[in-house]
């Protein structure tokens, strides 16, 4: 028996242990989505920071600045960036308005049928388009370290997902993201202090080499090696920066702890950990390129993901290769079972409980609608997955990151923002948001290209935007002003109570 | 209507004074920084979309890129450390608003 394997089994094992002591607490409603909202500033933020590094920026970013030097780097910075927009705006007043999900937060202003449905329909949207992107990459990810087949992979991380969320709520998806927060920020420390080493430990001496390391030569120091379109890069930039304060699973994190200064202090914690690994991820790309080289990586995986684990092999041999390589695997469980904690909430608290039963099931129904919600979402991005195959990775999750910042991010400023805003401004908003990111991407060269077995579809696509960001998050925010100034509904009074809860943790109760 | 923006405490809250303190101290202190890290951030793009200005060498092989690039950290770590620091204000005035609210609970009660 290999050791990544071995190494593969104590992980499950481990999770297998945390879904069972958190199965323990994890009875009523408020400690299945939440976890009792009981959690501290450190635990949560280094869940969120769990929750966040995907696979996808692991091995996703590693391989792009092994291959194009500093146009991989763009997505560390915009991933970063981000968490300002999640600090300054939306963390305390979602923590102080919202109970379970981000519908929540819209829904404490507007509260309608309407209103909670659009913004749930977004929420399950963005997290199973992330989930597909993320049991994609697994199902390859397994497949190349231990041999196994696609399918087997993908079956056996949507298996483990399912047990975690289903038996553990809330509970266990946050101790599996702490605990791989903590393997994978060890893991890079130790192979990016690996490459200093090799390089003196000098950064100039570095950046000297890496000069002639690559067949780029030069140019690998350079931007503009992967993005040619300065439009396209400036989409990208703006999904990647705004995107991230709409995405369901990060938002929901906020209801596990006790309060706003408390929510603040995660998203701190967070930004501080989630920085210092995008600072490492140069590391990995700039040792990926040097050590294993250019031609080695795009055999393994011609998107460039398999440079993190070759860069290991190359400096550490077996041992460092299987340990991260079981890093990754932590890695994707650990985001994906926040992702199918996020879509079930959105099916069970959202349309079950509040627009079926109107806010009237028993809490053993809310439960009981709350896990199976949980296997059901599970079982439809497993058998999606096993379809999308062939689908780039990147694609997806940039698709899911233009989603949140065009169709979620506008209606969750305007609503504790703008006193104008009404239903009819949300409801628009969101849809347009929706529908025109969504449209941008069917037409554009993710989907369209005229040579065969480049995208999806052959043909020319009709815009030559890869990120619909720039166009789709403009128009959120003007089909949410316009729906706005189409209805005559103004509701000052309600606004106040919206301002003071959100800004001072005041409760309905008043 | 009026009646019952008078009866509201909500509004009441909203136009009291130390509210209106806290509103405009958030408001000189977000915003002009919301401004600035959102330009500070798509200058770097913009710049290396249209400009080869930042391919000039700053340290050694190190060009004003990864400078830039560098900055963006900085940035993103200095700005949430000022706004922790900031938002103990926030907390001491949103903490005294929920004290008056509820000893006026209490009394109209």
């Amino acid at each position: 028996m290999n050791t990544a394997f071995l190494l593969f089994l104590i992980i499950v094992a481990g999770t297998l242990v945390i879904t069972y002591y958190a199965a323990r607490k994890t009875k009523t409603t408020s400690e299945f989505y939440t976890a009792g909202g009981g959690l501290s500033g450190w635990q949560n933020g280094l869940a969120i920071a769990g929750d966040y590094m995907s696979a996808a920026s692991f091995l996703g970013i590693a391989g792009m600045v092994a291959l194009f030097g500093f146009d991989g780097f763009f997505y560390s910075i915009g991933f970063l960036v981000a968490y300002l927009v999640v600090l300054y705006v939306i963390a305390e007043p979602l923590r102080n308005l919202g109970k379970y999900t981000m519908a929540d937060m819209i829904a404490a202003r507007f509260n309608d049928k309407k209103v909670r449905g659009v913004a749930a329909l977004n929420s399950i949207t963005i997290s199973i388009f992330y989930m597909i992107a993320q049991l994609v990459g697994a199902g390859a990810l397994i497949k190349l370290l231990l041999g196994l087949d696609y399918t087997s992979s993908v079956l056996i991380v949507g298996a483990l997902m399912t047990v975690y969320v289903v038996f553990g709520g809330m509970t266990a998806t946050s101790w599996v993201q702490i605990i791989k927060c903590v393997l994978l920020m060890a893991g890079t420390f130790i192979i990016s202090l690996i490459v200093f080493a090799k390089f003196d430990f000098n950064l100039m001496h570095m950046f000297d080499q890496m000069r002639t390391a690559t067949p780029l030569k030069e140019a690998f120091l350079y931007p503009g090696n992967k993005f040619t379109n300065g439009l396209d890069t400036i989409s990208l930039n703006l999904a990647l920066v705004l995107g991230t304060a709409g995405l369901p699973h990060i938002l929901i994190r906020f209801f596990t702890v006790k309060d706003a200064p408390t929510a603040r202090k995660s998203v701190v914690v967070a930004t501080w950990i989630i920085g210092l690994f995008y600072v490492m991820t140069l590391f990995l790309g700039f040792g990926a390129a040097a050590f294993v080289g250019k031609d080695v990586i795009v055999k393994a995986n011609a998107a460039g993901n398999m440079a993190a684990p070759l860069l290991a092999k190359a400096l550490g041999g077996d041992f460092l290769f299987a340990f991260i390589s079981a890093v990754a695997f932590a890695t994707i469980l650990a985001v994906v079972a926040g992702l199918v904690l996020s879509a079930a909430s959105a099916f069970a608290h959202d349309f079950y409980g509040h627009i079926i039963r109107k806010g009237k099931a028993t809490e053993k129904e809310q439960v009981r609608s709350a896990k199976l919600a949980s296997v059901g979402v599970a079982i439809v991005s497993i058998i999606l997955s096993l379809y999308a195959q062939k689908l780039n990775v990147a694609f997806l999750v940039a698709l899911a990151f233009a989603v949140a910042a065009s169709a979620n991010l506008p209606v969750l400023v305007f609503t504790v923002f703008w006193r104008r805003f009404n239903t009819a401004g949300a409801v628009t908003g969101m849809l347009v948001g929706l529908i025109s990111a969504l449209v941008l991407v069917i037409i554009s060269p993710n989907v369209w290209d005229p040579t065969a077995g480049k995208a999806i579809l052959v043909g020319t696509p009709l815009i030559s935007l890869t990120n619909p960001g720039i166009i789709s998050i403009p128009l959120g925010f003007i089909g949410a002003w316009v729906g706005t100034m189409l209805s005559s509904k103004r509701d000052d009074v309600k606004y106040d109570e919206i301002i003071v809860r959100a800004n001072t943790g005041i409760q309905e109760t008043l | 209507m009026k009646e019952q923006l008078k009866t509201n405490p909500y509004s009441e809250i909203v136009r009291s004074e130390p509210f209106s303190r806290l509103m405009a101290k958030k408001k000189r202190f977000i915003v002009p920084m919301m401004l600035f890290f959102l330009v500070f951030y798509f200058i770097l793009p913009i710049m290396t979309s249209y400009s080869q200005v930042l391919n000039q060498k700053a340290f050694g092989s190190i060009t004003w890129a990864w400078v830039f690039a560098s900055a963006q950290f900085l940035m993103t770590w200095v700005l949430c450390w000022l706004y922790s620091r900031k938002a103990v204000e926030f907390d001491r005035l949103a903490d005294q608003i929920k004290v008056e609210s509820t000893a006026k609970e209490r009394k109209a009660g």
